[in-house]
């Protein structure tokens, strides 16, 4: 038996850590850290710019290149998702509506 | 994890009395949207996690513990190849860096509470999470019921992402990766961003974001995510700053029009339709 786990193991202990720092970061001290106003009201922008940051690429990008072809299942999913969402304002219909266009797509045609 | 941050009962006590707290049902309620899209995000992350060379008692561990979708698929690639346990870290830690900036929002709301329980509160709270609070919860000041509310959204949250990524691990080899379920996780946050676009300033700092995540893909470590919020908090501030300026003449006019003033002469239908300036009109 070998030691092999025990770097798989200390590396997720780490990592746990790090979830728990991270997320937890201002909420540790008990007193408050002064933050400049202005990094105040700028760090309103900080979630949305987030996920914007996530999600993107993940749209517009295929293995770190700027996509290159229309023929894209995810360009029409998108575009329907974002279309739905505006008609409607509801999250899981625009999951699915965009999920009904791209799996057609993406299975059937291979786009 | 009472409500009130005390210890007083076990988990299981504490988990009923919060299900039949209306707010915690409420937090429940605001995550069915997208637990849809975390799932299937979770099943992809489970999956990918054995595909990587993770045995499935190491990727449930993982899973369990970890509690990061992001993070996650982010440090599998370099866990796979046996990468040093520093670069594993430090990219999981920049990945987490938006988390840094969550909490110092999240300590507007729970400040007061013991450490304890501020750091439970932490450790559940994911991107969708926080969106949902913040959208419940715009005045950044603790009220009794955001802690019941926190909770039930953070169970929602869990037990959406938790199940299918222990399902993921166990029927990895029966679960195509090829099919892109994965695109799913990505139309709910798609969801959650479009819900948190209000007006000029949101729209405008999305669009730099993406640019900038896109423009700066190349750079290690998901450090563009980073340089992504640097720029869209900098395209904020600027567009708040010229709004600011633009508005002011319009504002005086209205402060001007009150009663005290002597009423506009009515229009003289001679002259152009042209409205004088502010400058213009005072006595």
């Amino acid at each position: 038996m070998s030691w092999s786990w025990v770097e798989p193991v200390l590396a997720i202990i780490g990592l746990a850590v790090i979830t728990l720092v991270s997320r937890a970061f201002f909420m540790i001290p008990e007193r408050e850290l002064p933050l400049p106003g202005w990094l105040k009201r700028g760090l309103k922008y900080a979630p949305l710019a987030a996920l914007a940051a996530v999600i993107a690429p993940e749209l517009f990008m295929t293995q770190g290149r700027f996509i290159h072809t229309l023929l894209d299942a995810r360009l029409p999913a998108v575009a329907c998702a974002v279309g739905y969402y505006f008609w409607r304002r509801d999250i899981l219909g625009t999951i699915v509506v965009g999920m009904a266009v791209y799996l057609p797509l993406h299975i059937g045609l291979g786009w | 994890m009472t409500p009130q941050g005390s210890q007083p009962q076990g988990l299981g006590d504490d988990l009923r009395a919060l299900a039949r707290d209306p707010h915690a049902r409420l937090g429940v309620k605001d995550m069915i949207g997208t637990c849809l899209g975390i799932g299937a995000w979770g099943l992809v992350t489970g999956v990918a996690m054995v595909k990587s060379g993770m045995d499935a008692p190491m990727a449930i561990f993982m899973s369990l513990l970890v509690y990061a979708g992001s993070a996650q698929l982010a440090v599998l690639p370099l866990m796979a190849v046996g990468a040093p346990l520093w670069v594993v870290w430090l990219t999981a830690s920049c990945v987490n860096l938006r988390f840094v900036i969550f909490s110092s929002m999240w300590r507007n709301y729970f400040h007061y509470l013991p450490r304890k329980h501020r750091l439970a509160i932490a450790y559940f709270s994911g991107d969708v999470i926080f969106v949902a609070f913040m959208k419940r919860f715009p005045k950044p000041e603790p009220r009794p019921e955001q802690v019941p509310y926190f909770w039930g959204a953070a169970c929602a949250n869990w037990l959406a992402w938790q199940i299918p990524s222990i399902a993921g691990i166990l029927l990895a080899n029966a679960v195509p990766l090829s099919w892109g379920l994965g695109f799913a996780g990505v139309l709910a946050l798609l969801g959650v961003l479009l819900s948190m676009l209000q007006d000029r300033a949101t729209w405008l700092a999305t669009i730099v974001a993406s640019t900038a995540a896109i423009a700066a893909f190349a750079l290690p470590l998901k450090l563009n995510i980073l340089v992504a919020i640097a720029a869209a908090v900098t395209a904020g501030l600027l567009i708040e700053a010229a709004d600011r300026h633009l508005r002011r003449p319009p504002f005086r006019l209205t402060v001007r029009s009150r009663a005290t003033d002597p009423p506009l002469p009515p229009a003289d239908p001679s002259e152009p339709a042209v409205a004088p300036l502010p400058e213009e009109r005072r006595p």
